[in-house]
């Protein structure tokens, strides 16, 4: 076993653990803390399937951004869709057989092409960040960072185009930290660096504004119904104020 | 203190996103609330010693008790999306007025507090301590926010900014800052039942004056009851409805509904407030006590009904909290829901052609329609989605010839602030107030201008007296902001003596 490999090995298990432990605990908070209060915006809707039916267009059409505005909203929709059809793609890599619709042309030539489209969606967000005077004041380093990690990630993955590497390898590496059975992962510069950067992300996901996947499930604004006249809504905490007295 | 002078606002055709200035308005901030009246509602008479340590204590405890406060505190990308949906960023140009900068007010002592990335690198996030400067930051732009919830309905996450203010004033309040407007109307509607601090001898004699000026105007002996045991309907309204003009003439409109529908009614001497400024300070405590009145005084009439007049956050507490905070209302008619908008009524009765109008009454008038925040963004009406638009509208129509909406974007979800919403109702802040009331303006001006409009017709107390001032200042004329109900009880046709 090469230090390369045991080194990547024991990152990507140790990364995985903070995704999904830091991830699975801030859903437990969120879950855990009342909304005491029902304060859904309009249009509310007054059943659950109707808050359904609203969080879906707003993951997957960015509906309350698309009427904000336009710029931030192409560019910003265009990455994550793009991010979609990237992963698809990676599915590959994780799947022995490889899931039959894994493998169709389609998947695997919009994975590739959304590369491009990621990358253009990420220039656009940056450049929003770096000219409209507004959005500049709000920017942290950490935000700009942000950008420019993903658009690295991007940038190398497609590099490897070129810069050619045994993909079949990188898939048993992966097959095998998943089963078990480690197998050599080839130490290509580019592959590492693209990795590296992956490793990166996916620790700070859970203690960064990435945190807004899951917000966005848990924002009482949108999923909550419209029925506060029909039904009470007390909270743990705010019953107790009724038992004072 | 006099208030200094500032640069008026031109009226533009469309409301320009402007560049940003920076600390334009960090010079306004509302007086501080006295000892006294901090006492009262149970915080610190003045900044306690150790504030920073109970100020982040009290943040902590908010985080766990607000699932809303803690997920928008982590959820915000910093897209920029809402930056120019206020109408005090737009009116002041000051970037801390943007939703997201007076977010991140609070974000950075969160953070810094809060989470690893902001103990280890709080350069790289934006982290801040808790320091005074942040503290009057705090203090002044948690008081240019009307918690209108404009950049909720725009923001990609739904963060509410209203949420984020509230919690800001009740850390506030709870090391002893309290701000002054607020905590001494509060003072006084715990005490005497109003805001305006209005005992029930001056109340019952405002209503008779009232009751004789209807019949002297239309000959009918229009009632104004008060603390009638055994009505049917509890009426619950601001307090300014029992005096300030265009107030006033809405109340009368109520009370000819009710007298031509046959209803019987009244006002209660103890709960004689709709308004709630628990809200605007972030307590829920607070809250629930003057929401406890209302029950109190429904127990205690005996009433079957529960109706809310013109007021806007008002009626969102009654709409979206009340049965939350002082329910069950086991007790009143099943029928209807508790507590119901006197648009509803009004609105029920029009169906059920109980109500007629000669609607050539209100010739003389243009009318156009301001949905006032609360309204439109925090509540609803009738058991359709975004009854809160149309049931205003509908009455409009039924009473009047002449309606023309304002620009679809400063309308419905997409209303802008009066100016004067969220306890800013106050002359201590009277620059922030016209500044803020200047998108408003534009688009009102522009049906002006385009469709000859006379009157802006609101359902709120608070919007009403804002635009008094607003109107004034930007070159209307005061008397054209009316009440709602005043074009209903102009053009009602009374047929019962
Ligand atoms: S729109 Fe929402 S997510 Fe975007 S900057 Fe504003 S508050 Fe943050
Ligand atoms: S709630 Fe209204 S006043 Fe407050 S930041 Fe949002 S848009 Fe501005």
């Amino acid at each position: 076993m090469s230090f390369v490999t045991i080194f990547y090995g024991i990152s990507f298990y140790v990364a995985t653990l903070i995704l999904f432990i830091g991830l699975g605990y801030r859903i437990y908070e969120y879950s855990i803390i009342p909304s005491p209060l029902k304060i859904p915006t309009p249009p509310a809707p007054k059943t659950k399937s109707g808050v359904a039916i609203r969080l879906f267009r707003e993951v997957v059409f960015f509906e309350s951004l698309f009427s904000a505005t336009k710029w931030t909203w192409l560019f910003g929709w265009l990455f994550h869709f793009a991010l979609l059809l990237a992963a698809l793609r990676h599915l590959r890599y994780f799947t022995d057989p490889v899931w039959f619709w894994v493998s169709w042309e389609i998947v695997q030539a919009a994975g590739h092409y959304a590369a491009y489209i990621m990358i253009f969606g990420l220039i656009g967000l940056l450049a929003r960040r770096i000219f409209v005077d507004r959005v500049r004041y709000i920017s942290n380093p950490s935000d700009y960072l942000m950008l420019i990690l993903i658009i690295s990630i991007a940038l190398t993955g497609l590099l490897m185009k070129w810069f050619h590497t045994d993909v079949y390898a990188v898939k048993m590496f992966f097959i095998g930290l998943m089963y078990f059975q480690w197998s050599e992962l080839p130490s290509d510069f580019i592959l590492l660096l693209h990795l590296s950067l992956v490793l990166l992300l996916m620790i700070i996901f859970p203690y960064s504004k990435l945190l807004h996947a899951p917000g966005l499930f848990f924002s009482p604004t949108r999923n909550q119904t419209d029925n506060a006249r029909d039904q009470r809504h007390i909270s743990d905490w705010a019953k107790k104020l009724e038992s004072k007295k | 203190m006099a208030v200094k002078e500032f640069e008026k606002p031109i009226l533009k055709e469309y409301t320009p996103i402007p560049e940003l200035v920076e600390e334009a308005t960090s010079h306004l901030a509302p007086f501080k609330s006295k000892e006294e009246f901090q006492k009262s509602l149970g915080y610190p008479g003045e900044l306690v010693e150790n504030w920073q340590e109970v100020a982040l204590g009290k943040m902590g405890d908010l985080l766990k008790k607000y699932r809303s406060l803690r997920v928008y505190m982590d959820s915000c990308i910093q897209c920029g999306a809402c930056t120019d949906k206020c109408h005090y960023y737009l009116g002041t140009k000051d970037p801390k007025n943007m939703p997201v900068g007076r977010q991140n007010l609070m974000r950075g002592v969160y953070r810094k507090h809060f989470t690893l990335p902001g103990k280890f690198f709080p350069k790289l996030v934006g982290a801040v301590d808790l320091t005074k400067e942040v503290l009057d930051d705090w203090y002044s732009y948690y008081h240019q926010c009307s918690q209108c919830r404009r950049c909720a309905v725009f923001c990609p996450i739904g963060i509410d900014t209203a949420e984020i203010s509230m919690a800001a004033r009740e850390i506030m309040d709870s090391v002893g800052v309290g701000q002054k407007y607020c905590n001494e109307i509060i003072g006084k509607a715990n005490k005497i039942g109003n805001n305006l601090g209005l005992p029930k001898p001056a109340l019952a004699d405002t209503l008779e004056g009232l009751e004789e000026d209807v019949e002297e105007e239309t000959g009918i002996d229009v009632k104004f009851p008060l603390d009638v045991k055994g009505a049917d309907v509890l009426l619950i309204t601001p307090s300014a409805d029992f005096f300030a003009e265009p107030h006033v003439d809405g109340l009368i409109g109520y009370a000819k509904v009710f007298h031509e529908a046959g209803m019987s009614w009244t006002l209660s001497s103890y709960a004689s407030e709709a308004a709630n400024f628990g809200m605007f300070i972030g307590s829920y405590d607070n809250m629930r006590k003057l929401a406890l009145r209302i029950r109190q005084a429904a127990l205690d009439l005996g009433v079957k009904r529960i109706v809310f007049g013109e007021c806007g956050h008002a009626w969102r507490v009654a709409y979206s909290f009340l049965n939350t905070l002082a329910g069950p209302f086991d007790f009143l008619d099943p029928r209807y829901p508790v507590p119901q908008h006197i648009c509803e009524v009004t609105h029920d009765l029009i169906n059920k052609n109980i109500l007629k109008f000669d609607k050539s009454a209100n010739d003389g008038k243009v009318i156009t329609f301001h949905d006032s925040c609360n309204v439109a963004r925090a509540s609803g009406m009738g058991d359709v989605m975004g009854g809160q638009f149309s049931l205003p509208r509908d009455i409009i129509k039924a009473t009047t010839n002449n309606f023309y909406d304002m620009d679809d974007d400063t309308i419905m979800e997409k209303t802008f602030c009066c100016g004067g919403g969220g306890g800013l109702l106050t002359d201590d802040l009277i620059e922030l107030r016209m500044k803020g009331a200047q998108p408003r303006m534009e688009a009102l001006k522009r049906v002006v201008e385009d469709h000859g409009v006379t009157h802006m017709a609101a359902i709120c107390a608070i919007c009403k007296s804002q635009f008094s001032k607003a109107f004034q200042y930007y070159g209307f004329e005061l008397d054209q902001i009316i009440s709602l109900h005043q074009l209903v009880g102009d053009a009602l046709i009374m047929t019962k003596k």
